[in-house]
């Protein structure tokens, strides 16, 4: 192949055509077009006159340009162009195909694939052995087979979602003698990275490919500052980009789904983005992961465990009537533990049952109502977590004497006892090392921690078991029973420093962290996690997708710790990890994650995914030769008149037929709102159901008719409008049929209807069942009815009393049949003040219009007529049946009066005071 | 080319809109024939004018008794005057004419207007004939017929046809209808001999729009309709100001020729409707401005 900087040649020789173009130049200048014959009766008066210009029997310059470029660009095309041709070089020997096949490779994955399988193909052409291996595969020797073997094997590849970590054993495992490489780097610095490529190249050439594709990784999200708080790091840190965050959780119904978005903005250079996501408790408490949007890798998706949650905890102290006495309140020292890492629920427990906390504590409260027991009960079988504190009340009472309270974990002993006070025997007792079945194992017990008083168990069959943590001595400190799927917990001594230092200590925050009352506010250490087993519960793919956690078994806490403090490996993959009490996620990006580009030696091939790609020009260059005959063709059309005139405007009128598109749009909005506007219009909204759409449409045209013969309102033909698209503040009034299977509007039209409620317009529900419903009955209707009109800004109600202007705002009306009768007609409740004027048939309602009539006598129907003016509906039988249909038209004539005029009819009853005052 | 009974089909409508069409006649003395047509002043006729008191040199004929029985003096019934005029029609035939950029031929055209002409001239009573000696001016609804037949059987081969000024009537009327795209001296001989006799009359160039307008562009060999005349240009649209100053010439030695003789010129398009041509001709012919 013949090269021209990135242009290629596949048959160069041609190219020698080109020289043929000055000839063509000769040839082309030397004729001129051909002439056009013409009958043409005025070449009478022609005769004689000669033209202007004598060289225009040539071919004009810029058309002769226009051949050449077309003849060359054909000439072009049959030699062949290819931008960036691949210049292949055959190697010779074994092929070593290296993937980092880390979290960070899967967002490419299948280029990835796609690289290797076509140096599979070449090396299956050219017969050469290869080895495909993942360095975040445990090191495992290094076998050369037949590229056959392995292409099979290379689509069942995967990346992990760790990274690799074992590159000098790698280096180790390479066999003997020489080979080439060809090593698909995720572009990240590893440890012992160059270490493994000093080995590799020293048995033959190594080709790097990377992708310039940045690298995100999302980094554990934590909390602070009342927020969650959310950081990202890139590699390389280029030009300014956005990347959103979403946080993932179940929603109510269980279904996984988006909870919240923030965006992360990542300067000009700058390599971490970080941003704060404030979310309600409710909602932060269900978010389960975080994942940046639109890259599916496990870099990018970080899972939540304990750590962001914080529980709703219920605080009832027991005696508030020591006020001011903060230090001695037996909450203090809770309140003071729980409040930065809690939300915490003040009030009665009555109340703080409603809010559904996790946990409740009871600090010294011995009696409580019947009420409250079964209350306490019933949340405690929904998994509640009661804890208890001892106290001088509880000392004193005697609740769980003889029969255990259900709601003590033991039975109590009378009185409890006091040790090493100024008045006792002995030394203040220390608390006992923590046994293993106790969720406080491992806590380390500080020395100053003193017990000088308690209440005191009675000694019962399984106290021991119930007991997890004790005195020195063995008296029970802390004692727990499960109850229905919660558990109760009393701690033996006062929540406050009257009894005990303990409240005073750290053990204390621990000790509640143990017990899951509170959460820890960061990712946990070695020490928490020891002496227990972990059970993953979900674990991830490089992808960022669950996988399957079911075959995983326990790990030890402190091989988690070391995984959370230095990221996951193929022993312990990133997931969520579940011990005892608590949930811990391990990442593949931890805290401690930091992104370094790879830097390979000067002198290695680096491909990239990106690399320009080989592209044959051959078709761009044909059809732009054809293009420009084409424009010849014109060209010589025009040059020798035998164009119509038609034809040559035919561009601009291309042009212009192009360019109104989005006026016509436009024009159309404006030529409805005209339309609208130009007189009365009345408009129903658009259910979506045809036939009552058509009814709806017909009876307002009914309707329009009677008020065009009766009334000096001549309603233009009435339209639909619908209320998601169309602009509602053009008409009056909006007839409403309510259908089962209308969607409910969405938030813009139910704004947009509020509005037009709050702004005089009026709407006429009509749930068209007052055959059903006359009893006083719903009907589905009437529900649909009600979901709609639960969004809007609809007042208060009241059946249409009888002195309702409209009742008399053009016909004298009693009842406002539609094709039923009888069905209540509500509207907007009178103001409670209005008063019957003595003397007056009517009480004294000056303002407003109702914003809405809610009625289910089917009007529309009564009202309609097809286009011959004749009613498309039968009402009632016979005479009353025309009766009941006049008596509606003149409801709508009323109803249309009352919404165009107001309360005019109801000012009458100023007339005698106008009078009045005209007289004097 | 249009068939005889179209030909008239279209003509007598468009002389239906037409008022019957009065031909003031100036010098009727030698040819003055008793026609329908009024005078407006009193005269032989059939047409009662007026009654005017009976003076001396009255014959008691002429005294409207029935009239003066009503008054104590006597009345005389006059008649309105009444004369018929002779119009003599040409169309020009030549190949020329036969040229149309669109639908319709100057041909065609020149006929319609011709016969239009005609029929309201006929129906107001006057006479009516075809130049040349074939049809000379007669009136009644038969000549129509015969003037019809004519004009749809006439065909010349020549590429330019000149007026034929045989057959006018002395002191009668003319109607030349021509493209008078060809030698001008035939229409100045036709014009002179037309003169001679004492006729006046009008001409009317009908024109293509493209003869008006020269669309032309580019290399193009123009010739005539029979091929007589060619003539070759590399660029026509250079043409088109020189071209269109000759016609502006040609019309205006039209009119100053007519203007001369106390003859009409007006020109006509084939793309215009042919109502206001009519109209102008029929003005022409009964007011003489």
């Amino acid at each position: 192949m013949w090269m021209i900087g990135p242009l290629g040649f596949s048959a160069p020789l041609l190219l020698l055509g080109l020289a043929a173009l000055p000839v063509l130049w000769f040839l082309l200048r030397a004729v001129p077009p051909a002439p056009i014959r013409r009958r043409f009766p005025g070449v009478a008066l022609l005769l004689g006159l000669t033209d202007d210009q004598a060289e225009t029997d040539r071919t004009p310059w810029w058309l002769l340009l226009l051949r050449m470029a077309a003849i060359a660009a054909a000439i072009i095309a049959f030699a062949g162009p290819v931008l960036n041709p691949e210049q292949r070089k055959a190697g010779t020997g074994p092929l070593l195909i290296v993937f980092d096949a880390s979290w960070a490779d899967a967002r490419d994955w299948p280029r990835r694939l796609d690289r290797a399988t076509t140096l599979l193909d070449e090396a299956s052409r050219t017969g050469r052995p290869v080895a495909v291996i993942r360095l975040t595969d445990t090191p495992e020797p290094v076998e050369f087979q037949s590229a056959e073997a392995w292409r099979g094997r290379l689509a069942a590849l995967s990346p992990q979602p760790w990274l690799p970590a074992a590159n000098a054993a790698w280096a180790a495992k390479l066999p003997a003698g020489d080979f080439d490489t060809f090593w698909l780097s995720d572009s990240l610095d590893h440890p012992d990275r160059s270490a493994l490529f000093v080995a590799l190249a020293k048995r033959g050439a190594v080709t790097v490919f990377q992708s310039p594709r940045p690298v995100l990784a999302l980094a554990p999200a934590t909390f602070g500052d009342g927020s969650i708080q959310l950081s990202a790091t890139r590699l390389p840190a280029t030009d300014p980009v956005e990347v959103e965050v979403i946080a993932r959780g179940p929603d109510p119904s269980g279904i996984d789904r988006e909870l919240a978005r923030a965006t992360l903005s990542f300067g000009l250079g700058s390599a971490t983005a970080k941003v704060a996501l404030a979310l309600p408790p409710e909602l932060r408490n269900r978010v389960n992961r975080f994942e940046l949007a639109g890259i599916r890798s496990a870099g990018a998706v970080s899972l939540t465990d304990d750590s962001l949650k914080r529980r709703k905890i219920a605080l009832i102290g027991g005696r508030e009537d020591r006020e001011g006495l903060r230090l001695l309140s037996p909450t203090h020292y809770l309140r003071q533990a729980l409040s930065p890492m809690a939300d915490l629920i003040d009030g009665t427990l009555t109340d703080a049952l409603l809010a559904s906390p996790d946990v409740i504590i009871l600090a010294d409260v011995a009696k409580l109502t019947q009420t409250e027991q079964d209350g306490l009960l019933d949340w405690l079988d929904k998994g509640g977590m009661l804890l208890r504190f001892a106290g001088p009340t509880l000392a004193a009472s005697d609740i769980s004497r003889s029969a255990e309270d259900p709601l003590l974990p033991v039975r109590l002993r009378e009185g409890g006892r006091t040790v090493g006070g100024a008045m006792s025997w002995g030394e203040p007792k220390t608390l006992a090392p923590f046994p293993e079945t106790s969720p406080f194992h491992g806590l380390a017990i500080p020395d100053d921690v003193t017990v000088t008083a308690q209440v005191l168990a009675q000694p019962d069959p399984d106290l021991a078991t119930r007991t997890i943590a004790a005195l020195a001595d063995g008296t029970p400190l802390v004692t727990r029973k499960a109850a229905g799927q919660g558990q109760v917990v009393l701690f033996h001594v006062t929540a406050n420093a009257e009894w005990s230092s303990l409240p005073l200590s750290g053990l204390f925050v621990q000790m509640l962290e143990r017990l899951a009352v509170s959460t820890r506010p960061a990712a946990p250490d070695a020490a928490d996690l020891e002496g227990q087993t972990w059970v993953a519960e979900s674990l991830l793919d490089a992808y960022g997708q669950k996988a399957d956690a079911a075959a995983n078994a326990g790990v030890a806490g402190t091989d988690l710790a070391t995984a959370i403090a230095a990221g996951p490996s193929a022993n312990l993959r990133p997931g969520l990890y579940t011990g005892a009490d608590r949930r811990v996620a391990l990442n593949a990006v931890t805290a401690a994650t930091t992104l370094a580009p790879a830097l390979w030696p000067a002198g290695t091939t680096i491909e990239g995914l990106e690399s320009t790609p080989e592209r044959s020009l051959k078709g761009g260059f044909l059809s732009a030769a054809l293009v420009m005959l084409m424009l010849d063709i014109l060209a010589a059309l025009a040059l020798s008149g035998r164009l119509p005139r038609l034809a040559r405007a035919a561009p601009l009128l291309a042009v212009l037929a192009l360019l109104p598109q989005h006026a016509r749009a436009q024009d159309d909005a404006d030529a409805k709102a005209i339309r609208a506007t130009e007189a009365v219009v009345l408009a129903h909204v658009l259910t979506g159901d045809d036939g009552v759409d058509k009814i709806a449409q017909a009876g307002l045209a009914g309707l329009g008719e009677r008020l065009w013969e009766r009334t000096s309102v001549e309603p233009e033909p009435p339209v639909g409008v619908n209320i998601e698209t169309d602009e509602l503040a053009f008409f009056p009034f909006l007839y409403w049929p309510v259908t089962t299977t209308q969607a409910l509007p969405s938030a813009t039209a139910y704004a947009k209807l509020n509005d037009y409620l709050r702004t005089g317009g009026m709407i006429l529900f009509d749930t068209r069942d007052g055959d059903i419903t006359r009893g006083g009955g719903t009907s589905p209707e009437g529900q649909a009815l009600q979901r709609i009109a639960a969004g809007l800004d609809i007042p208060a109600l009241e059946p249409l009393p009888k002195d309702h202007v409209l009742t008399r705002t053009f016909y004298l009306l009693q009842d406002f049949p539609g094709r039923y009768d009888g069905a209540t007609v509500w509207v907007e409740a009178a103001p409670p003040d209005a008063e019957q004027v003595k003397g007056m048939p009517f009480r004294n309602l000056n303002d407003g219009v109702t914003p809405v009539v809610i009625g289910g006598n089917d009007w529309a129907g009564a009202w309609a007529v097809d286009d011959m003016g004749v009613p498309m509906f039968p009402v009632g039988r016979g005479f009353a049946g025309e009766r009941q249909r006049e008596m509606a038209n003149r409801f709508g004539i009323n109803l249309i009066m009352h919404v165009l005029t107001g309360n005019y009819k109801s000012d009458q009853v100023h007339v005698p005071a106008l009078l009045e005052r005209l007289g004097q | 080319m249009t068939t005889a009974p179209d030909l008239r089909t279209s003509a007598e409508t468009l002389g239906q809109s037409l008022p019957p069409l009065l031909a003031e006649a100036e010098l009727l003395a030698s040819t003055i024939m008793l026609g329908e047509h009024g005078r407006r002043r009193s005269g032989q006729g059939d047409e009662f004018w007026q009654y005017r008191p009976a003076h001396a040199g009255d014959s008691a004929r002429l005294i409207d008794w029935r009239r003066s029985a009503r008054s104590d003096t006597t009345f005389v019934r006059e008649r309105e005057w009444q004369a018929a005029q002779s119009v003599t029609l040409w169309v020009d035939t030549s190949r020329a004419m036969s040229f149309a950029s669109a639908a319709t031929t100057k041909a065609d055209r020149a006929r319609l207007l011709a016969l239009a002409t005609a029929v309201l001239l006929l129906r107001g009573g006057e006479r009516v004939g075809l130049s040349g000696s074939d049809t000379p001016p007669r009136s009644g609804r038969s000549q129509l017929l015969s003037i019809t037949r004519a004009l749809t059987a006439q065909d010349t081969a020549a590429d330019y046809g000149a007026p034929d000024p045989t057959g006018i009537a002395a002191h009668g009327r003319a109607l030349f209808l021509s493209d008078f795209l060809g030698d001008i001296a035939g229409v100045e001989t036709a014009l002179a001999r037309a003169a001679d006799r004492g006729a006046r009359g009008i001409l009317c160039q009908v024109l293509d729009p493209a003869e008006e307008d020269f669309p032309f562009d580019g290399r193009t060999i123009f010739e005539s309709m029979g091929g007589s005349l060619r003539h070759e240009t590399l660029r026509a649209g250079d043409l088109r100001a020189r071209y269109l100053d000759r016609l502006a010439e040609r019309k205006d030695r039209l009119q100053t020729l007519a203007r001369a003789s106390g003859w009409h010129f007006t020109s006509h398009h084939t793309g215009d409707a042919p109502l206001p041509a009519l109209l102008w001709l029929y003005r022409a012919i009964e007011g003489g401005r």
